[in-house]
């Protein structure tokens, strides 16, 4: 094996751990945190379905953004869901045969990364366009901006621009799901994918990417408003009330 | 009124606000009255910065990390889209770019990554972290006294970020190492020494009320009682002590004791539970919210009341509605012998606590109360919905009842009614300007110029609609607004409560 296929064989299992065990992590941390308050943002809804619904809307149309800037709502929300097409495309790399849900998908995924980067462009305009925004904008906020505009450009350089030898490189993803590890296709365009979507799986668990497993444990969009009904107690909480008894 | 020392902010020509461009420091000389020795020793805090304030900041922020899943997923899950910079009341009448939430709570967010995340300890410049300064302690006492905790930006963030939740935060680490607030901490002593906020001892209560049924008998020639501490009554209710003397809260208080008179209800005050207002909301401090609390349970427990009525007042209904059941029991669904101990008194088939509108609008669906609605025909009337009960609770069984509720209940008594512009009421309503811990002098001209975006809201239904009466069911909202609307060239008599509305309209018998 070239030390090429060993370093990008190495990087994407430190990848794959970081992103699977930080997020792992991460959702343990929250879920063990009291919620000692019932604070959902009302009008809430009064039931447990409901609520699945709310986050529902939450997560699929981004509701809240939607009532709030239809600017950020559009860019925001193309890139998401062009993001959401690409990445089910990708499964085609790590399935053999491909199932007819991922080839139906394939002309679809290919053509939403040019939405997914446009989304991001008008993200990124609005950190120099809008004073407000730009107040608030870090040097972290232009470099995510930054890696996945490189990872969409570098990606669709392979489908648009200059095909990669697809077979190759299907068989070096199969080796990583398999561990029979084979050569990853010496292609600039394509090693310089994979080494910016290893980095996004890195600093996935570490930054405000967090914001994915930080919505579902909202309490504001998360909590049933019932609290005539139903006594809403966090264990640390519970303790004063036996010393009152 | 005297010049004020700052601008007052131009109306605009229209409803809506205008989002101004960012004044970086504009508002950074705002700074409440640090609290002094006497509230903060009452209270457990010190009372100035020791040696160390920066590890027990510090400490204390990993405490209630460790406490609250709101702060601990609030810190990580902002992502600067800036979706909030354009909502808070504070931002749009200031201009300060702190006053953006997203920047109030980067004043926490930086130094939480500073010292509990890896890429803040490794890389700080990288992502906007930094160590925590008496600079930027200074920062937080000013700015976290520049939020009303009104979860207006909590509405419109993806991610349900709710600034209020770390106001409260930034405000418990600051009592934490001296930096008390005044006006809060004080209020704070107060009500768990008196009884109530504004420190009115039981006699002085019992001489006011004596002295209020006497005007209400000779003004409408009825005997309306306002019982006090009687034992074995129906109903307690519990209001803001506001409501015992200022204006125009009084008027409300008047209204709910013709209520009461019109349906033959038994019901008492309490000179223990004088007070709905819990200001341990605003700090962040659950113990002291609590024990603000239990005064309630205590008075409902010893009077042996099967009910729990609460009047106007935004914050507290929060507390009562949201947080009562949790924090003293006051509910149902309790299975713990301390909620049990509560519950069985009360009468299960009335939601406790109530709201004193869900109260009057029942009886008014019932037929149970009359009106004679053109007594009020001198009012164009327009409501503003108070942020907590707006975005904090709920009244009825539907969501939204507690914007239909006091909607219905003004409609009921009086034929002229226009709502605000679709944008400033309902969930997405303006903050008055006031709550949440800043109704004090020392803040006025912030209160004023959070006070803008209704303001322009109001100014254009007064101009297009004539109205002249903003009705409220907020203490809070009724003494900021009549403290601030003369700034905007509007009478302080334009002010008052929706139970205002129902005293002047509703017909009493003997």
């Amino acid at each position: 094996m070239s030390a090429l296929t060993v370093f990008f064989t190495g990087l994407y299992y430190i990848a794959a751990i970081t992103l699977i065990g930080g997020l792992a992590y991460r959702i343990y941390e929250y879920s063990r945190t009291p919620a000692p308050l019932n604070i959902p943002t009302t009008p809430a809804p009064t039931t447990r379905v409901g609520v699945s619904l709310r986050m529902a809307r939450e997560v699929v149309l981004f509701e809240s953004l939607f009532k709030s800037n239809k600017w950020i709502w559009v860019f925001g929300w193309l890139f998401h869901v062009c993001l959401a097409l690409v990445l089910i495309r990708h499964v085609r790399y790590f399935q053999d045969p491909v199932c007819e849900i991922i080839a139906f998908i394939q002309p679809f995924g290919m053509y939403a990364s040019i939405g997914m980067v446009i989304g991001l462009l008008g993200l990124w305009a609005r950190r120099f366009l809008v004073d407000r925004v730009r107040y608030i904008s870090t040097p972290s906020d232009h470099l995510m901006l930054a890696l996945l505009v490189g990872i969409g450009l570098t990606g669709m350089s392979m489908t648009f621009v200059a095909h990669t030898d697809i077979v190759a490189l299907k068989g070096f993803t199969m080796g990583l799901i398999t561990f029979d590890w084979q050569p990853v296709p010496n292609d600039f365009n394509l090693l310089a994918h994979l080494f910016l979507v290893a980095l996004l799986m890195l600093v996935f668990p570490i930054s405000k990417l967090l914001h994915v497993p930080g919505v579902f444990f909202s309490p504001t969009r998360n909590q049933v408003d019932n609290p005539r009904e139903r006594r809403h107690i966090a264990p640390w909480a519970a303790a004063l009330d036996k010393e009152q008894v | 009124m005297a010049a004020p020392k700052f601008e007052v902010p131009k109306l605009s020509d229209t409803a809506y606000t205008d989002v101004p461009k960012i004044q970086e420091g504009s508002m950074s000389h705002i700074k409440s009255f640090i609290a002094p020795q006497a509230p903060q020793e009452f209270l457990g805090y010190p009372w100035e910065l020791a040696d160390d304030w920066k590890e027990r900041a510090i400490d204390r922020m990993g405490q209630l990390l460790g406490k609250y899943r709101s702060l601990r997923v609030f810190m990580d899950a902002c992502v600067h889209c800036g979706a909030c910079t354009d909502k808070c009341h504070y931002y749009l009448g200031s201009a300060d770019p702190k006053n953006m939430p997203v920047a109030r709570q980067e004043l926490m967010r930086k130094v939480y990554r500073r010292y509990f995340t890896l890429p803040g300890k490794i890389a700080p410049w990288l992502v906007g972290a930094e160590d925590l300064t008496k600079d930027t302690l200074d920062q937080w006492y000013s700015y976290y006294h520049q939020c009303s905790e009104c979860r207006r930006c909590s509405v419109f963030c993806p991610y349900g970020i709710d600034t209020a939740e770390i106001t409260m935060a930034g405000r418990e680490i600051l009592n934490h190492v001296g930096m008390g607030q005044k006006y809060s901490n004080e209020i704070l002593g107060k009500v768990q020494k008196i009884g109530n906020n504004l420190g009115l001892p039981g006699p002085a209560l019992e001489d006011t009320l004596l002295g209020l049924e006497e005007d209400i008998e000779a003004d409408t020639g009825v005997a309306v009682k306002m019982p006090l501490d009687v034992q074995g009554a129906e109903i307690l209710l519990v209001t803001p002590s506001a409501d015992f003397f200022s204006e125009p809260h009084v008027e409300s208080l008047i209204g709910y004791a013709k209520v009461f008179h019109a349906a033959g209800a038994s019901w008492t005050l309490s000179s223990h539970a004088s007070e709905a207002g819990n200001f341990g909301l605003f700090n962040g401090n659950y113990e002291t919210m609590r024990t603000v609390a239990m005064r309630i349970r205590d008075a409902a427990l010893e009077l042996g009341v099967k009910r729990i009525v609460v009047g106007e007042c935004g914050h507290a209904w929060r507390v009562a509605y949201a947080f009562w059941n949790t924090l003293t029991g006051i509910g149902y669904g309790g299975n713990d012998p301390f909620s049990i101990e509560m519950q069985k008194q009360l009468d299960p088939r009335y939601k406790q606590p109530m709201h004193i509108c869900e109260y009057t609008w029942d009886l008014i669906q019932k037929g149970v109360l009359k009106f004679d609605k053109s007594l009020n025909d001198h009012r164009t009337i327009t409501f503003h919905d108070s942020c907590n009960v707006a975005r904090g609770s709920r009244m009825g069984d539907e969501p939204g009842g507690q914007f239909t509720i006091p909607r219905n209940i003004i409609k009921a008594v009086a034929n002229n009614f226009h709502d605000m512009a679709a944008e400033t009421i309902g969930e997405s309503t303006f903050c008055c300007g006031g709550g949440g811990g800043v109704l004090t002098d020392d803040l006025i001209e912030l209160r004023v110029k959070g006070a803008l975006p209704r303001m322009n809201a109001y100014n254009a239904v007064a101009k297009e609609e004539g109205v002249n009466f903003l009705a409220l069911i907020c203490a809070i909202c009724k003494a900021q607004f009549t403290k601030v609307v003369p700034f905007y060239g509007f009478d302080m008599s334009q002010v008052g409560g929706v139970h205002q509305l129902v005293s002047t309209a509703i017909k009493l018998e003997d």
